[in-house]
């Protein structure tokens, strides 16, 4: 489905069940790495006041923003309850070896 | 229920309360009563970025009308008849009656005054609403002096946000030094430090032996036979419960509209939540019950969504750990949990300007952690702390002072 796929980092740079900042070219996202094994990305910083998700607590599927705890889940981006209430872009992630890569369009 | 529920009080509370109760498939009446003129909003911007673009709302009148919540702004609340269950409205259209089968009080609390001062003040004033803060603009800029009588979290965010924009500040504090209400000493200094790099002179110690109003401004004259000359005085010593119309209403009052543990006021019909009322926590290791009033953003939400529940026959109880936080330039400080007379305090550092106080009881259970640093350095692990202090944990010490130790480790342990 796309054709741009951006190198993002080695998987080991993220741990499981944790989450890491990634900026390109004036965007920023973040990149998750789920406690079973597997990564996700979404936008980097949160709905309600654009505060990087990436200092934020992974919980199981759930990313906190570390400003005022709103939730989101970070597989399908959606908010999950007040403050937050608009979801979260997320973006397709694929490895290749054991390089992580996001398709941001 | 034919005259369904009311809320007096537009702010975070109530506002967040109407949603919930509508989340929760409440179908019948609702009414949202607000003095101010303003749909509910978030009152935390205020202070920490005074937003010209006016007051960020906790939702869009779209949202309030796709709910089925009645707005009645602009309208004060005079009386509430506990016999007849009707409140009395004062509002654009005169006085008015509005009935309740049940009634939320979420009517907040505002500045404490120095005695003398009245609404008229012009250069001697209080931050609360989104009125006031407008008014706060022009003195918050270059070639002015502002005053701050206060050194806790408001008057400190103030300071820095006067400073960010330009203007001269002055802090007068009576005590020996910031915070020293809910912060340890130690990471008030990182935040006095601050502040005097940033240019803001920090008195401590400060006795005030004048004040006065002129036209442009105000005078103060100190203790130390020090006069100050101010473009504005800004007050903040502190909040008082808005208790009166409950008082009035025969409720019983204690440090705030005392409420049990949910949230119910002495009459069964009554509710209260959010800064207004007191609550009493859950009995300590010594088996004893303090009662708490929290004036915090997400105890506002949390007692809106209690509230919601028990308003509708629930008899749900919330054992939350208060949390709130301040941000001050770019340091943002955090503190969940109650810390206790007597708690051992064990220091987590964590580079430049950046450290966790955590607090321990005599038996080892971590009852409080305060965490200061550039950005969200210590969201992350004041947020692991709260959920230990919610578990009950007894952490290793030694781990909680090893910055190398993940704190997610321990709460799996």
């Amino acid at each position: 489905m796309s054709d741009s796929w951006i190198a993002v980092c080695s998987r080991d740079e993220i741990d499981e069940e944790d989450v890491m900042r990634f900026d390109h070219e004036g965007r920023t996202f973040a990149i998750y790495r789920s406690p079973d094994d597997a990564f996700f990305a979404t936008d980097g910083l949160c709905t309600h006041e654009k505060i990087h998700l990436a200092d934020g607590l992974v919980m199981d599927e759930v990313i906190e923003c570390p400003k005022h705890n709103g939730r989101f889940n970070y597989k399908t981006g959606k908010a999950l309850g007040a403050p937050v209430c608009v979801n979260l872009q997320t973006y397709p992630v694929k490895l290749d070896g054991d390089t992580v890569y996001i398709a941001i369009g | 229920m034919a005259a369904g529920i009311v809320i007096v009080g537009a702010g975070e509370c109530g506002a967040r309360a109407a949603f919930a109760l509508r989340e929760r498939g409440y179908q019948g009446p609702l009414t949202l009563v607000g003095a101010e003129r303003h749909l509910p909003y978030e009152r935390p911007p205020l202070s920490k970025a005074l937003s010209m673009d006016g007051p960020k709302l906790v939702a869009s009148l779209d949202a309030y009308q796709e709910a089925g919540i009645t707005l009645m702004l602009a309208t004060e609340a005079r009386g509430i008849d506990r016999q007849a269950k009707a409140l009395r409205l004062a509002g654009a259209d005169g006085e008015t009656t509005l009935a309740y089968d049940r009634l939320l009080l979420t009517t907040g609390a505002r500045p404490r005054r120095l005695p003398g001062m009245t609404d008229a003040s012009r250069y001697i004033r209080t931050l609360r609403t989104a009125d006031d803060a407008a008014a706060l603009t022009q003195a918050f800029s270059a070639g002015q002096h502002v005053v701050l009588i206060g050194g806790g979290f408001i008057g400190l965010e103030l300071a820095a946000t006067a400073r960010q924009r330009g203007a001269a500040v002055t802090l007068l504090e009576a005590g020996p030094r910031i915070l020293a209400r809910g912060v340890p000493a130690e990471m008030a200094e990182i935040v006095a430090k601050r502040h005097s790099a940033e240019g803001v002179r920090i008195l401590t110690g400060a006795t005030m032996t004048a004040l006065t109003e002129h036209e442009g401004g105000a005078e103060i004259k100190l203790g130390s036979g020090e006069r100050l000359e101010a473009d504005l005085v800004l007050v903040g010593i502190g909040a008082v419960p808005n208790v009166e119309l409950a008082a009035a209403a025969g409720l019983a009052i204690d440090n705030g509209i005392a409420v049990d543990r949910h949230l119910t006021t002495s009459d069964p019909l009554i509710f209260a939540a959010g800064d207004c009322c007191s609550f009493p926590l859950p009995p300590g290791a010594d088996g004893t019950s303090r009662r708490v009033r929290l004036e915090a953003w997400r105890n506002a939400q949390e007692q809106a969504a209690l509230a919601a529940a028990n308003l509708l026959g629930e008899q749900a109880v919330h054992a939350a750990v208060p949390w709130f936080w301040s941000d001050q330039y770019d340091l943002t400080l955090q503190v969940a949990g109650l810390a206790q007379e007597g708690d051992r305090i064990v220091r987590r550092d964590m580079g430049a300007e950046a450290l966790i106080l955590f607090h321990l009881d005599s038996e080892g259970r971590l009852t409080a952690a305060a965490g200061i640093g550039p950005g969200n350095a210590v969201a992350r692990d004041i947020r692991l702390a709260e959920m230990m202090i919610a578990n009950g944990a007894r952490p290793d010490p030694t781990a909680l002072a090893s910055s190398a130790t993940k704190l997610k480790s321990l709460l799996a342990a």
